[in-house]
C-alpha cells in the first residue's frame, strides 16, 4: 500500500509546483485538479488498507466537489477573459499594497 | 429671668457623662396620618420647577407668554402650600409624645448594588422639623419679595423655576434619611446656587461667581462623598439610624478621617475658611437669591450637616477641635471682612460668613452647642433675610447701585426699610430682647464655658459685628446725601415691603423659641444632652460683658463713621490692615499660590510629560510600525502565486511539525 | 503489476504538465494521468469510483477545461519568461524539500496488513456505497445537491451577458450592408471563393484576379494571419515538372494532358495523379 500513497504524494507535490510556475489560469486550475486526484488516489488506497468503504465515499465526494469547483472557476476565468483578453493569473495583480 | 440660667438643663433631666454616645436614630415608620403627606413637602417645589422650567418652554407661543406672565405666582404657592404643610407636619409631630418624635417614610429602594441598598427614605423628627419652617418659611417670604424685585427681568419665570429647585432641594436634603440623599439635596442645592448666582449670565463677573462658588463647592462635595464612601466601607451603610447605632464599633482612626471628611464638606457649602472665597463674589446673584442662599439655604447646610452627624463627631474630639478652630478663624475672618466693604451686599455677606462662624462654633462645642448652633441659624435666618432683602430694597431705589458711600440720608426716603431694616441691625448686634442677643449669648458662653480662649475670640467678634453693622447702618441711612445724579430713592412696593415687615416681627421676637429653654428641650432627643462646664462668670455678668463689647464697636463706629463726612470715593491712603480686608484678606491671593499656581504648574508638567513622554511613546511606536510596515507591505505584491508559495510554505512547516511530533 | 506499469506513466504525464508550453497538450497529458488512475482505482476494488473517473472526470471535467480553452482561445501558449523574481527557483526548491518530506515522512510509517475489500463489497461494490452514501452519508449527499445547483446558477450568472443593444435581425443586416454599399462603396456580394482551377481549389489558395494578382478577400483571415496561404503562381513551376514526370513515365503525349492555364496548382493533386 505504502507504493500508492508515496504515488499520491509525489503527484500531489507535482500538482503543487505546477500551481506555483505555471501562469495560465487553466493550466494551473489542472493542476489543482491533479492534487485533487492525487489525495482521491490516497483515499482510494487507504480504503482499501482499512477495509471499509469510507474513503470510497469521500474520494467520490471529492469529485463532485471538484465538479462544482471547475464550474465556476472556469466561469470566473471566462468573465476574466471577457473584460481583461487575458487568461494570465499575474495580470489580475491590481489587489496590493 | 429664667432664659439666662444654665440650671435649668440640669432640672429633672437625667445626668449624663462627659462624651456619652449620641441618640440612636431609630425613626417610627408607620406614623401615619399627615405624617404620610412628608413626601409632599419636596414634591411640591420640584412640581414647580419641573412646570416651570421643563413643561413651559415646550408650550405653544400663547401658553407660553402666559406662563411667562404668571409663573412666578405658581413658584410662590407651590412654596407656600410647602410652608403650609410643614407647619401642619410641626404642629402634628408637637402633638406627638416627646419619645416619639422620630417619624420617618419610606418612598422606595433607591439602588442596590451587592450587599448595598439605598433607599428613598424620608427623616423627619425634631431638627428637621425646626429646617423645614425655616426653608419654606423664609423661602416663601423671599419668593414674594421676588414677585416685586424681578417685575421688569424678562426671564422671571425661569427664575421662580430655579429659586423653586433650590427650596427643593434644601428639602431633599433636610428631609433625607441617609447621607446619600443627603448628598443628592446637597448637589442640588450646588447646581441652584449655580445657576441662580449666574443668573444674569450676560454679565460676565455673574458668570465667573457662579462657576467659582461652583467649584470651591466641589472641594467641599469631596470631601462630603468620601466621607460617605468611607461610610459604606465601614459600616456597610449610610442610613443615618445604622450608623448613629454603628458609629461607636468603628476605630477612632476612622471616626477622626469622618469627621474631618464631613467637616471639609461643611466648609465648602458653608464657605468655612480655607473654603470662603466663593461667598463674597456670590452677591453678583440677584439679591433673592443672595437672601436665600445666606439665610433659609445652602449655608445653614453646613451646620445641618455637623448638627445631623452628631453621632460621629461627639465621638471625634479630634474633628470637633477642627470645627471649632475653623469656626473661630471664620468668624474673625468674615467680620474683619465686613468692616472694609463699602458694597453693601458684600458687607452683609461677610458679616453671614462671621455667623455661620458662631453656628459652627457652636457645634464644635458638642451637645452643649448643639440646640445653641441651630437656635442661632433660625434667628439669624430671619434677620439676614430681613437684611438682605432690606439691602434690596433700597438697591432698588437707588438703580441698583450697591456702593454705600453713594447712600447716605436714606431714613427719610425708605422710612418702612429703615425701620425693618434697623430691626435686623439691633437683632444682628445683640441688642437686648432681640432675637440675636438671645441666641449669640448663648453661643459665647457655652464657648466660654468650653474654652476660655475660644470664648474671648467670639466676644471680640461680637464686638467688631456691632462695628461694621453699625458702619453700614449709619453710612446707608444717617449722614448727608452722597446720592449719584438722577437718583431718586423711593419707598418699595408693598408686595416687597411686607415680607420686610413680617421678617423685621420675626428678627425681633425670634428670642421667644428660647423661652422657657423650649429648644433645648425640643432638640435634646436628636443632639443628646450633657452636663456643661460652668462659666468662668456668673451668668448675668457674661451677658453684661458682652453687651458693653458690643457697645464699645458701636460707640467706635459712631466715633469713626458717623461723626465724620463719608468720602464718596473710597480713601487710598489707608492702613494695611483696611487694604487687607478690602481685598478679602486675600483669600483668593491665598487661594491662588496655595491651591492655583502649584496645580497649574502640575498640569503644565503633565501636559510636557504627557506630550514628550507618553505621546514620544505612542508616536514613536506608531511610526516603528508604521515604518516596518511599509517594508512589510512589499510582500502583498498581488501575484496569486507568490501568496500560494507562502502558502506552500506554511503546508511544509505544518508536516515537518507533524512529523517531528509523530515520528520524533 | 499494473501500477508499476502506470506509476511511471503518470508521473512522467504529470510532469510534462508542468514544461508543456500549449495549454491543450497539459490538457492531454492531465486526461492520461486521470485514466490512469481509473485503472488504479479497479485495482484498489474500486470499480465504482473507476468508472466515475471515466465518465465525470475524463468525460465531463476534462472537456469543459477543453471547451473553455477553445473559447478562450488555443494559440495563446504560456511564455517561458518567469517575471517573479525567485518565483520559479523558489517553487522548485520547497516543491522538491516538500515532497521529499512526504515521500520520508511515509516510508517511516508502517501501514499494516491490508484488509482488504472483499468483505465490504461482499454483495458487489456499487450497492455497497450506495448502502453507505444513502445511510450514513445522506445529509452531505444532499448538500452536495444543493452545492450543484449553486454551482450551476452561479455558472450561468457568470457567464451571462446582458444585451446592451436590440438584436439584429436579417433584415436588419441587410439594410446595413445597402447602406454600406451607398456610403463607403463596400463590396455588396459575396466574397470570392478560393482557388483558381478546379483542380486547386484548397482553401489556403487565393484566387487569382484576371491580371494575375492574388485576391487577398478570397482566403480566411485566419490563414493570412498564420502565414499559412500558398501562392498559387509559385507552385506553378512544381506542377509543371510534375507533369513532365508523369509525360515521361508513361509516354505520353503532354498534350493530350489538360493545359495549366494560370500558374496554380495544388501538391495534394498532383500526388493524387502520382497515384
Amino acid at each position: 500500500m505504502t507504493e500508492y500513497v508515496v504515488l499520491s504524494a509525489i503527484l500531489f507535490t507535482i500538482g503543487c509546483v505546477g500551481v506555483l510556475t505555471r501562469r495560465n489560469a487553466i493550466v494551473v486550475f489542472m493542476c489543482v485538479e491533479l492534487m485533487l486526484n492525487a489525495c482521491n488516489l490516497a483515499f482510494v488506497a487507504f480504503a482499501r488498507q482499512h477495509g471499509n468503504l469510507d474513503g470510497q465515499i469521500t474520494a467520490f465526494f471529492v469529485m463532485v466537489v471538484a465538479a462544482a469547483e471547475v464550474v465556476i472557476g472556469l466561469a470566473i476565468i471566462m468573465t476574466i477573459f471577457r473584460t481583461r483578453r487575458s487568461a494570465s493569473v499575474d495580470d489580475a495583480s491590481l489587489l496590493k499594497y | 429671668m429664667n432664659l439666662l440660667s444654665h440650671s435649668v438643663l440640669a432640672a429633672g433631666l437625667p445626668m449624663a457623662e462627659e462624651g456619652a454616645h449620641a441618640p440612636v436614630i431609630a425613626p417610627d415608620m408607620g406614623a401615619g396620618g399627615v405624617f404620610d403627606l412628608l413626601w409632599l413637602v419636596i414634591a411640591l417645589p420640584v412640581l414647580g420647577a419641573v412646570l416651570l422650567l421643563g413643561v413651559a418652554p415646550f408650550l405653544p407661543s400663547s401658553l407660553r407668554a402666559v406662563a411667562d406672565k404668571h409663573g412666578h405666582l405658581l413658584g410662590t404657592a407651590m412654596a407656600a402650600l410647602s410652608f403650609v404643610l410643614s407647619l401642619v407636619l410641626f404642629l402634628a409631630l408637637v402633638g406627638r409624645d416627646a419619645e416619639s418624635r422620630q417619624v420617618g417614610q419610606q418612598l422606595w429602594t433607591w439602588f442596590e448594588t451587592g450587599s448595598l441598598t439605598v433607599g428613598m427614605d424620608l427623616l423627619y423628627d425634631q431638627l428637621a422639623a425646626l429646617f423645614l419652617l425655616l426653608i419654606t418659611g423664609v423661602g416663601t417670604l423671599i419668593h414674594v419679595y421676588a414677585i416685586g424685585y424681578m417685575e421688569h427681568d424678562p426671564r422671571r419665570r425661569r427664575f421662580f423655576g430655579y429659586l423653586n429647585l433650590f427650596v427643593a432641594a434644601m428639602l431633599t436634603l433636610i428631609l433625607s434619611a441617609n447621607f446619600v440623599g443627603l448628598f443628592l439635596g446637597w448637589e442640588g442645592v450646588g447646581l441652584a446656587s449655580y445657576l441662580l448666582i449666574g443668573f444674569w449670565q450676560h454679565k460676565p463677573s455673574a458668570a465667573a461667581a457662579a462657576k467659582k462658588a461652583f467649584v470651591i463647592n466641589r472641594v467641599g462635595d469631596i470631601g462630603l462623598s468620601l466621607a460617605i464612601a468611607l461610610m459604606f466601607a465601614t459600616f456597610g451603610t449610610a442610613d443615618f439610624g445604622a450608623v448613629s447605632e454603628l458609629a461607636g464599633e468603628a476605630s477612632q482612626g476612622t471616626l477622626n478621617a469622618l469627621g474631618l471628611l464631613l467637616l471639609l464638606g461643611a466648609c465648602g457649602k458653608s464657605a468655612q475658611v480655607p473654603l470662603q472665597a466663593w461667598l463674597l463674589d456670590a452677591m453678583e446673584g440677584p439679591t433673592p437669591v443672595s437672601a436665600l442662599i445666606h439665610a433659609a439655604t445652602m449655608v445653614t447646610a453646613g451646620v445641618y450637616l455637623v448638627v445631623r452627624s452628631n453621632f460621629i463627631f461627639d465621638l471625634t474630639p479630634v474633628a470637633q477641635t477642627a470645627v471649632v478652630v475653623v469656626a473661630t478663624v471664620t468668624l474673625l475672618w468674615g467680620a474683619i471682612l465686613g468692616c472694609a466693604k463699602d458694597d453693601i451686599k458684600k458687607a452683609l455677606a461677610g458679616s453671614t460668613m462671621s455667623q455661620i462662624g458662631y453656628m459652627m462654633l457652636a457645634a464644635g462645642l458638642g451637645p452643649v452647642g448643639y440646640p445653641f448652633a441651630i437656635f442661632h441659624l433660625l434667628t439669624h435666618g430671619f434677620f439676614k433675610a430681613n437684611m438682605f432683602l432690606g439691602a434690596g430694597s433700597v438697591m432698588h431705589g437707588m438703580n441698583d447701585d450697591v456702593d454705600m458711600r453713594h447712600y447716605g440720608a436714606l431714613n427719610k426716603a425708605m422710612p418702612v426699610t429703615f425701620l425693618t431694616f434697623a430691626m435686623g441691625y439691633l437683632a444682628i448686634i445683640g441688642f437686648p430682647g432681640f432675637s440675636g442677643f438671645w441666641s449669640k449669648d448663648r453661643i459665647i458662653e457655652t464657648a466660654l464655658a468650653e474654652n476660655l480662649i475660644i470664648g474671648i475670640l467670639a466676644l471680640i467678634g461680637a464686638g467688631i459685628t456691632g462695628f461694621y453693622m453699625t458702619r453700614l447702618m449709619l453710612m446707608t441711612f444717617f449722614g448727608e446725601k452722597r446720592w449719584e445724579k438722577d437718583v431718586h430713592p423711593h419707598e418699595s412696593p408693598k408686595v416687597m415691603t411686607v415680607p420686610l415687615i413680617v421678617l423685621a416681627a420675626l428678627s425681633v421676637l425670634g428670642g421667644l423659641l428660647l423661652f422657657n429653654d423650649w429648644i433645648v428641650t425640643w432638640l435634646e432627643p436628636v443632639t443628646g444632652h450633657v452636663e456643661h462646664h460652668e462659666p468662668p462668670l456668673p451668668a448675668i455678668v457674661i451677658t453684661l460683658i458682652i453687651t458693653a463689647v458690643v457697645a464699645i464697636g458701636v460707640a467706635a463706629a459712631w466715633f469713626l463713621v458717623g461723626r465724620r463726612a463719608v468720602p464718596r470715593e473710597a480713601p487710598q491712603d489707608v492702613s494695611f490692615a483696611t487694604r487687607a480686608a478690602r481685598a478679602d484678606l486675600y483669600g483668593d491671593a491665598i487661594n491662588d499660590a496655595v491651591v492655583v499656581r502649584p496645580g497649574a504648574a502640575l498640569v503644565g508638567g503633565l501636559a510636557t510629560f504627557d506630550r514628550v513622554g507618553v505621546d514620544g511613546v505612542v508616536e514613536g511606536g506608531s511610526s516603528a510600525v508604521g515604518g516596518l510596515s511599509t517594508t512589510m507591505r512589499r510582500v502583498q505584491n498581488g501575484f496569486v502565486r507568490s501568496y500560494a508559495l507562502s502558502l506552500l510554505g506554511g503546508a511544509l512547516l505544518v508536516v515537518l511539525a507533524l512529523l517531528a511530533v509523530n515520528l520524533g | 503489476m499494473t501500477f508499476w506499469i502506470l506509476a511511471p506513466i503518470m508521473v512522467a504525464a504529470a510532469l510534462g504538465i508542468l514544461f508543456v508550453r500549449k495549454a491543450v497538450h497539459a490538457a492531454l497529458l492531465l486526461a492520461v494521468v486521470m485514466i490512469s488512475l481509473a485503472f488504479l482505482y479497479a485495482v484498489l476494488d474500486a470499480p465504482f469510483l473507476f468508472a466515475v473517473q471515466i465518465i465525470v472526470y475524463t468525460g465531463a471535467i476534462l472537456m469543459l477545461f477543453l471547451f473553455v480553452m477553445m473559447l478562450i482561445g488555443v494559440d495563446a501558449t504560456d511564455s517561458v519568461v518567469e517575471t517573479i523574481r525567485g518565483q520559479r527557483v523558489m517553487a522548485v526548491v520547497l516543491g522538491l524539500l516538500f515532497g521529499v518530506v512526504l515521500v520520508v515522512g511515509i516510508s517511516q510509517v508502517t501501514l499494516g496488513t491490508v484488509v482488504g475489500l472483499d468483505e465490504a463489497n461482499a454483495g458487489g461494490n456499487v450497492p455497497a456505497i450506495a448502502n453507505i452514501l444513502f445511510s450514513r452519508y445522506v445529509f452531505a449527499f444532499e448538500a452536495t445537491s444543493a452545492l450543484l445547483i449553486t454551482a450551476a446558477l452561479g455558472a450561468m450568472v457568470l457567464a451571462h451577458r446582458e444585451r446592451l443593444t436590440p438584436k439584429q435581425t436579417q433584415a436588419d443586416q441587410a439594410a446595413q450592408r445597402m447602406r454600406d454599399y451607398a456610403e463607403h462603396g463596400k463590396h455588396l456580394g459575396p466574397l470570392p471563393s478560393p482557388g483558381v482551377y478546379a483542380r486547386h481549389n484548397a482553401v489556403d489558395t487565393p484566387a487569382l484576379l484576371p491580371d494575375g494578382t492574388a485576391a487577398e478577400s478570397s482566403v480566411s483571415r485566419v490563414l493570412a494571419a498564420r502565414g499559412t496561404v500558398r501562392s498559387a503562381p509559385a507552385l506553378a513551376d512544381d506542377i509543371d515538372d510534375v507533369r513532365r514526370q508523369i509525360a515521361g513515365l508513361d509516354g505520353k503525349s503532354p498534350a493530350a494532358m489538360p493545359e495549366t492555364s494560370g500558374k496554380a496548382g495544388a501538391p495534394a493533386a498532383t500526388e493524387e495523379d502520382v497515384k
